[in-house]
C-alpha cells in the first residue's frame, strides 16, 4: 500500500467512526433532552435517576429493551416484518455521511510504528464523503425511510399499524415534494447542491436564513412533517391508532424505530443548521475561514454543534405545544398551501436573482438584503393568509344551506 | 330533510390558529422558568405545599393499653362490618371474665380501607393509619397479625368528622 492510500483509509475510518458516534451519542443525548425538556415545560423533573442529571436514562432504557422479549404476531409476514425497522434505521443513520460537522483539519506526513509512513496531502474535509450530489443524497436517503414505516405497517397484520403506515407514506411522499422545492431557492443562490459550497456562499454573504426566509420556513415545517413529529406525527396518532405502525413492535426492534425517529431529527436540524444558519460558520468573524488547524476544527466543530442542538430543542418545544392536525389538514396544508408557496417562491427568488445579476449586483452581503428586502412583503401576505384560518380551516369555514 | 347547521362567524383573532400556536410556544416557555412541582418521592415524603392527610386511611393500627395488651375486647363488631371481610377474630376470655382476642388478622390485600372498622370500635382499638408504604414481597405477608398491629407505630387516622365537613 502507498503512504497515501494508508492515510486515506485512516481517516476515513476515522471520520466514519466519529460521525457515527456523533448521531448515535446525539440520539441518546436527544432522546434525554427530549424527557428533560418536556418536562421542564410541564413543569416537571423527568428522568433524573440514573447517572448525573438522568444521562444514562435512554441508555439504561436501551439495555432493558435488549433484554425484553420480541414478540410476533401470528398472521405477520416474518421477513418484512423483521427487515421494517432495519430499513428504517440504516437510512437515518447514512443521512450523517455527507454533513460537514466542522472546518477542514490540515493534512499530514508522518510516520507511525507498525503502520508506517502515512500521508494525507491537502485538508482533510470534515465529512465522510463530499459527495457531489449533497443534499440531494440526504433528500433521497431520508425519504427511503418510508420504506421501513410502510413495510412495518403492512407487515404487522394489525388495522391500526396498516393505517398508520398508510397516512405516514401519503403524508412524507407530500412534504417531500414540498422540501425539495423549498431547496430549490436555494440551490439557485448556491449554484449546486453541495453543503460544502452552501457553506461558502453563506461566509462569503450573509446566512441563508435571511434571503431565503420563507424557504427556511418551507423546509422547516416539512422536516417536522418528513420525521414525524409532532404536531404532523399522523402515523403514530396515539389516541386513535394505539401507536400507529409500530404497534405490534417489541424490544429492540421498537427501539430501532424510536432510535430512527430521533436520528432523523438529527439529520433535519443539521440540515437546517447547515443550508440556513451556516453550517460550522462562526458569525461576525472571519477567522473560522483561515487556512485549517485543529483550533478551528474544534472551534466550528462546537458552533455547528450548538446550532444543531438549538433546532433540537426547537423542535421539542414544538412537539410538547402543539396539538395534533387532523388528517386532511395536513393534506391540505401539504398541498394546497406548501407546494404552491413553494413554486411561487422559485419564481419570486429566480426572478430577483435574474435582476440582480442582469443589473451586475456582487454576490455578497448587500445582494443577501435584497433578497430579504423581497421576502419581507411575501411574509406579511403569507402570514396575513394563514392569520385568517382560510387554509385549514374545518368545515367552520364551508357555507351550509340551511333549511327546515 | 336536511340538518341546519349553524354557521358561527366568528374574528379572525378568534380563528387564528396562528396566532394560537405563537401564544401557546410563548406559553410553554414560561413554564420553563417556573419551578418544578415534582416531590422527590422516596426522598421527599412531604412538601411545603402537600402531606399526608390526616384523614388518610391507610395500613391498620391496633391501640393497646397502659400494660402493652391491645385494646380489643373481641366485641366482633368490626369483622361483622367490614365489607371486604379481611378481619378474623377468634374471641377468648380469661378467668376475670375479661373478653380478648384470641386471633386478630387483618388482610390488608383484600382491605378497600374504608375506615368502618375504626367508626364501628367501641373501645377505639383498631384504626386506620397515616400510612401507606406497606409494600411486601409476598401475599401471606399481607395478613397483619395481633402482634404485627400492635407494633406499628404511625399516627393514626382522625377520620371524616360530618360536624366539621372541611375539616377546619
Ligand atoms: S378498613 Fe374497611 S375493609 Fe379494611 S379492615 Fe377495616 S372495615 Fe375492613
Ligand atoms: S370492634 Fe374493636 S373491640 Fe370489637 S373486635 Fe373489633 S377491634 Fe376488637
Amino acid at each position: 500500500m502507498t503512504p497515501e492510500l494508508k492515510g486515506f483509509l485512516l481517516v476515513a475510518s476515522l471520520k466514519i467512526l466519529v460521525a457515527f458516534s456523533l448521531v448515535n451519542v446525539g440520539v441518546i443525548m436527544v432522546i434525554w433532552a427530549e424527557r428533560r425538556v418536556s418536562a421542564f415545560l410541564q413543569d416537571r423533573l423527568g428522568p433524573n435517576r440514573v447517572g448525573p442529571l438522568g444521562l444514562l436514562q435512554s441508555l439504561a432504557d436501551g439495555v432493558k429493551n435488549f433484554t425484553k422479549e420480541e414478540t410476533y404476531p401470528a398472521e405477520a409476514d416474518p421477513v418484512v416484518f423483521v427487515l421494517a425497522p432495519v430499513l428504517s434505521f440504516i437510512p437515518a443513520m447514512l443521512a450523517a455521511a455527507v454533513i460537514p460537522f466542522g472546518s477542514p483539519l490540515p493534512g499530514f506526513d508522518m510516520t507511525l510504528p507498525i503502520i508506517g509512513q502515512i500521508v494525507y496531502s491537502g485538508e482533510i474535509p470534515m465529512m465522510i464523503a463530499d459527495l457531489p450530489i449533497g443534499f440531494l443524497f440526504i433528500l433521497a436517503i431520508t425519504s427511503l425511510g418510508v420504506y421501513g414505516i410502510v413495510m412495518a405497517g403492512w407487515s404487522s397484520n394489525n388495522k391500526y399499524a396498516f393505517l398508520g403506515s398508510l397516512r405516514g407514506s401519503a403524508q412524507m411522499v407530500s412534504y417531500e415534494i414540498a422540501m425539495g422545492m423549498g431547496l430549490v431557492a436555494l440551490m439557485i443562490l448556491v449554484g449546486n447542491v453541495t453543503l460544502t459550497e452552501a457553506i461558502a456562499r453563506q461566509q462569503e454573504s450573509t446566512w441563508f436564513i435571511f434571503p431565503l426566509f420563507i424557504g427556511f420556513f418551507l423546509f422547516a415545517v416539512s422536516s417536522l412533517a418528513e420525521t414525524n413529529r409532532l404536531p404532523f406525527d399522523l402515523p403514530e396518532t396515539e389516541s386513535e391508532l394505539v401507536t400507529g405502525f409500530h404497534t405490534e413492535y417489541s424490544s429492540m426492534k421498537f427501539s430501532m424505530f424510536f432510535m430512527a425517529e430521533y436520528a432523523n431529527m438529527i439529520t433535519a436540524s443539521a440540515m437546517m443548521a447547515t443550508l440556513f444558519f451556516g453550517g460550522w460558520d462562526i458569525p461576525f468573524t472571519t477567522w473560522d475561514e483561515g487556512p485549517a488547524s485543529y483550533l478551528r476544527f474544534f472551534a466550528t466543530f462546537g458552533v455547528f454543534l450548538a446550532k444543531t442542538w438549538m433546532f433540537m430543542l426547537t423542535f421539542i418545544w414544538i412537539r410538547w405545544t402543539l396539538p395534533r392536525f387532523r388528517f386532511d389538514q395536513l393534506m391540505q396544508l401539504g398541498w394546497k398551501f406548501m407546494i404552491p408557496l413553494a413554486l411561487g417562491y422559485i419564481m419570486l427568488i429566480a426572478t430577483t436573482v435574474w435582476v440582480l445579476d442582469t443589473r451586475g449586483v456582487e454576490f455578497g452581503i448587500v445582494y443577501s438584503l435584497i433578497l430579504f428586502a423581497v421576502n419581507l412583503p411575501l411574509t406579511y401576505v403569507l402570514f396575513s393568509i394563514l392569520d385568517r384560518g382560510k387554509v385549514l380551516g374545518g368545515s367552520q369555514h364551508k357555507r351550509v344551506k340551511v333549511s327546515a | 330533510m336536511a340538518i341546519s347547521v349553524k354557521v358561527m362567524q366568528r374574528k379572525n383573532q378568534e380563528i387564528s390558529y396562528l396566532r394560537a400556536a405563537l401564544k401557546g410556544m410563548a406559553l410553554t416557555f414560561s413554564h420553563l422558568k417556573r419551578p418544578s412541582v415534582t416531590m422527590q418521592y422516596p426522598e421527599e415524603t412531604k412538601t411545603e405545599d402537600w402531606k399526608l392527610p390526616e384523614r388518610w386511611r391507610g395500613t391498620h393500627r391496633m391501640l393497646t393499653d397502659e400494660q402493652g395488651r391491645a385494646k380489643c375486647v373481641a366485641c366482633g363488631l368490626c369483622p361483622q362490618i367490614c365489607p371486604a371481610n379481611c378481619i378474623k377474630l377468634v374471641p377468648g376470655e380469661d378467668e376475670e371474665g375479661h373478653r380478648y382476642p384470641l386471633v386478630y388478622e387483618i388482610d390488608e390485600f383484600r382491605c378497600v380501607f374504608c375506615g368502618y372498622c375504626q367508626e364501628v370500635c367501641p373501645e377505639e382499638a383498631i384504626h386506620v393509619g397515616q400510612h401507606y408504604e406497606n409494600a411486601e414481597y409476598s401475599r401471606d405477608r399481607f395478613v397483619y397479625d395481633l402482634e404485627r398491629l400492635c407494633a406499628q407505630t404511625h399516627p393514626v387516622s382522625t377520620l371524616w368528622d360530618p360536624s366539621d365537613a372541611r375539616g377546619e
